[in-house]
C-alpha cells in the first residue's frame, strides 16, 4: 500500500469509528428510557446507575397503566387523532385536486396564503384560539380541539398531497379514456390507487402531528378529564414529583407514548421516500 | 360535506366531459371544505386578535363588559415594558443560536455519513431517526430524567470524571444552565433532519465532478468549499431557514422544563410569555398585541422560503 493510500483507509476507519460514537450519543435517551423503564425505583435510586436492565421488571408499566388516568388520556387522544386525520385527508385531498388539476383565478393566491398560514406559530394564536373555543362552549371537546389541529395540518398535507397527484400524469387517465374507460372510471381504476401512498404518508402525518401535540392541547383542554397523552405525561411527571419522582414509572409512561409513534415513523420513513410513480408510463 | 362534493364533481364530469376550463366551478367546490376549515381554526382567530389587541380587553370584559376601542394603546403599554423587550433579546438570541448550532452539526454529520463505510451510515441513520421520531413530550422527560439533581446519569458521569462540582447539580434552576439543557434537548431533536437533508443533497453531488477537482489539483477543503457547499447551497438555505422559524416558537419544550421549579420569570420565551400574560393574567389585550408582533415576525422570516416553494408550483 502507498503511504497516500494508507493514510486515507487510516482516516476512514478513524471516522467511522466516530460515526458509531456519534450514533451511541444520539441513540443514548431513548435507549436509557426503555432502560429506566424497565428497572425498580429502589434501583434507579442506588446512586450507581446500570447500564442494562438488571432484574429487568414490568411493573413500572402494569402501574402506569393501571393508574385511574391512563385510559381516559388514550381514548381522548384517539378520539382527537382519528377525527383530525380523517377530516385532514378529506379537504386536504380535495384542495390538492383543486390546484394540481385545474387553472382557476386565485389558484395562486390561494397557495401563497395556505404556504404563508402553515408557518403560523401555534403561540401566536392560542390565545384568540382559546377565546374562541370558550364562547362558542367547546373547551374540553374534541370536535374543538380538532378543528384547530385540521386547520394547522390541513396546509402542510395540501401541499405534500399536490406534489403526488401532480405526480400521477394525466396522460394516463387519458390513455385508459381512450380504452374506453369513462372518466369517473379512470379516476377511479387509474389514479387513485397511485395515490395511495401519497394518502398514507399524509394520514400518518396527520396522525403525528395530532397525536404528539402539546401547546393547543394545554391551552383548549383545561379540564383534567379531558387530557390527551401528551397533556396525561406531564400531569403524571408533576403528581410523581410531589412523591420524589418514580423515574421507573415516568419513563414507562414516556415509553409507552413513545414506542408506538417511533415504530409508526420508522416503518413510514421508507415508503414517503421511495419514488412513487416513476416508471409508471413507460412500457 | 366532503363526499357530496366527490359525488357531484364526478357526476359533471361523467354527463359533461368537457374541456375543464370551461367549468370554473368545480376546484372552488374542491377548496370549499379546506376554505372553512382554515377560516374557523386560523382565519377567525387572527381576525379575533388583529381586533381585540386595539381594545381594551382584561378581566371585566371576560365578565361580559364591552371591551372599548382604544387605538395603540395596549401596543404603546406592552412595548415600552422592559419585561417584552427581555424576552424579545433573548427568544432572538436562543433561536440563532440553536438553528446554527443545528444546521453546523447537522452538516458535520452529513458528511461523516458520506464518509463512511455504509453499515457505519446505517447505524447512524438509524439513531437519527430515533432521535427525530421521539414524541416532543415524551423527549423532554426523558432529558429532565439524564439532567436528574440527584440520581440523572449526567450529573453522575461528570462526578466520576472528577467535576465533583456537578454532585446534586440543579442544572434547571439557573438560566444559564436552563438555556444549556434547553438547547441540547432541541439541537437533540432536530438535527436529524438536518443532516438526513443535507446528506440527501449531498448524495446529488456527482462523484465525477469531485474526481475531476481532485485531478486539476484541488485538496479536499477546496473540493468542500467550491464544489460542495454551492451545490448544496439550496438545501441549506432552506433547512437553516425553517430552523430558524422552528426555534422561534419553541414554547412547549420551555414550558415543560420549567415543571421543575426553574426561574420562570427570567426563562420565559416569546411563547411562555404570551401564555402568562392571556391564560395567566387574563390580558387577552396585551396578549393579543404580543402575538400580532409574533406573527408578523414569523411571515417576515418566512417569506423567502415561501417563496421558493412557490417556483416549484408548475414544475
Amino acid at each position: 500500500m502507498s503511504p497516500e493510500r494508507l493514510r486515507r483507509t487510516a482516516l476512514r476507519w478513524v471516522l467511522t469509528a466516530v460515526a458509531v460514537a456519534v450514533a451511541a450519543v444520539w441513540a443514548f435517551p431513548v435507549y436509557w428510557m426503555v432502560n429506566s423503564s424497565l428497572m425498580s425505583n429502589a434501583r434507579l435510586r442506588s446512586g450507581t446507575p446500570s447500564f442494562w436492565p438488571v432484574n429487568p421488571t414490568l411493573s413500572n408499566y402494569s402501574a402506569v397503566i393501571g393508574g385511574s388516568s391512563f385510559t381516559s388520556a388514550l381514548k381522548m387522544s384517539l378520539a382527537i387523532t382519528s377525527v383530525t386525520v380523517v377530516a385532514v385527508l378529506a379537504f386536504a385531498f380535495l384542495a390538492a385536486l383543486a390546484i394540481s388539476r385545474f387553472r382557476f383565478r386565485g389558484r395562486v393566491s390561494f397557495v401563497v396564503t395556505v404556504l404563508l398560514v402553515q408557518m403560523l406559530p401555534a403561540e401566536g394564536l392560542f390565545i384568540a384560539q382559546y377565546k374562541m373555543l370558550s364562547e362558542a362552549q367547546l373547551l374540553n371537546s374534541v370536535i374543538g380541539i380538532s378543528v384547530l389541529y385540521a386547520a394547522a395540518i390541513v396546509p402542510f398535507t395540501i401541499w405534500m398531497l399536490r406534489g403526488f397527484v401532480a405526480g400521477v400524469p394525466l396522460e394516463l387517465e387519458e390513455a385508459a379514456m381512450v380504452d374506453g374507460l369513462s372518466r369517473t372510471q379512470a379516476f377511479l381504476r387509474i389514479t387513485f390507487p397511485l395515490l395511495a401512498p401519497g394518502l398514507v404518508a399524509s394520514g400518518v402525518y396527520a396522525f403525528l402531528q395530532a397525536w404528539n401535540e402539546f401547546t393547543v392541547a394545554l391551552v383548549v383542554l383545561p379540564a383534567e378529564s379531558a387530557k390527551t397523552l401528551p397533556l396525561w405525561l406531564r400531569t403524571f411527571l408533576s403528581a410523581s414529583a410531589n412523591r420524589g419522582v418514580d423515574w421507573g414509572e415516568v419513563m414507562a409512561a414516556s415509553a409507552l407514548i413513545a414506542v408506538p409513534v417511533i415504530i409508526f415513523f420508522l416503518f413510514v420513513q421508507g415508503r414517503m421516500t421511495s419514488g412513487l410513480v416513476s416508471g409508471a408510463v413507460k412500457g | 360535506m366532503a363526499s357530496t362534493e366527490v359525488a357531484s364533481r364526478r357526476a359533471t364530469r361523467t354527463t359533461a366531459p368537457r374541456r375543464r376550463a370551461r367549468r370554473p366551478r368545480i376546484p372552488y367546490l374542491l377548496l370549499a371544505p379546506a376554505i372553512a376549515v382554515l377560516g374557523i381554526g386560523l382565519g377567525y382567530p387572527v381576525y379575533w386578535q388583529i381586533n381585540n389587541s386595539f381594545r381594551e380587553f382584561g378581566l371585566a370584559q371576560q365578565f361580559g363588559q364591552p371591551a372599548p376601542w382604544v387605538w395603540f394603546d395596549n401596543y404603546v403599554r406592552i412595548f415600552t415594558s422592559d419585561a417584552l423587550w427581555a424576552v424579545v433579546v433573548r427568544s432572538l438570541v436562543f433561536c440563532m443560536v440553536n438553528a446554527l448550532l443545528t444546521v453546523l452539526i447537522g452538516v458535520i454529520f452529513a458528511l461523516l455519513m458520506r464518509a463512511v463505510a455504509t453499515w457505519a451510515r446505517l447505524t447512524l441513520q438509524i439513531a437519527m431517526l430515533l432521535a427525530w421520531a421521539m414524541p416532543m413530550v415524551a423527549a423532554v422527560t426523558v432529558w429532565k430524567w439524564l439532567f436528574d439533581w440527584r440520581t440523572g446519569v449526567v450529573n453522575w458521569l461528570l462526578t466520576r470524571i472528577g467535576l465533583v462540582e456537578f454532585h446534586e447539580h440543579h442544572w434547571l434552576a439557573e438560566p444559564l444552565s436552563f438555556f444549556a439543557v434547553a438547547t441540547l434537548v432541541i439541537v437533540w431533536m432536530s438535527v436529524p433532519f438536518v443532516a438526513l437533508s443535507v446528506y440527501a443533497g449531498l448524495t446529488q453531488v456527482p462523484d465525477e465532478v469531485r474526481e475531476a477537482a481532485r485531478i486539476d489539483g484541488a485538496n479536499s477543503w477546496q473540493q468542500f468549499w467550491s464544489i460542495t457547499v454551492p451545490l448544496i447551497r439550496p438545501v441549506l438555505a432552506i433547512v437553516l431557514l425553517l430552523q430558524i422559524i422552528w426555534d422561534l416558537r419553541v414554547f412547549a419544550q420551555i414550558r415543560l422544563l420549567q415543571d421543575g421549579g426553574a426561574p420562570v420569570g427570567d426563562t420565559n420565551l416569546l411563547g411562555n410569555f404570551i401564555f402568562e400574560l392571556g391564560v395567566g393574567r387574563q390580558d387577552f389585550a396585551g396578549a393579543a398585541a404580543v402575538s400580532i408582533f409574533v406573527l408578523a415576525l414569523t411571515v417576515l422570516v418566512s417569506w423567502p422560503y415561501v417563496r421558493a416553494l412557490i417556483k416549484e408550483l408548475d414544475k
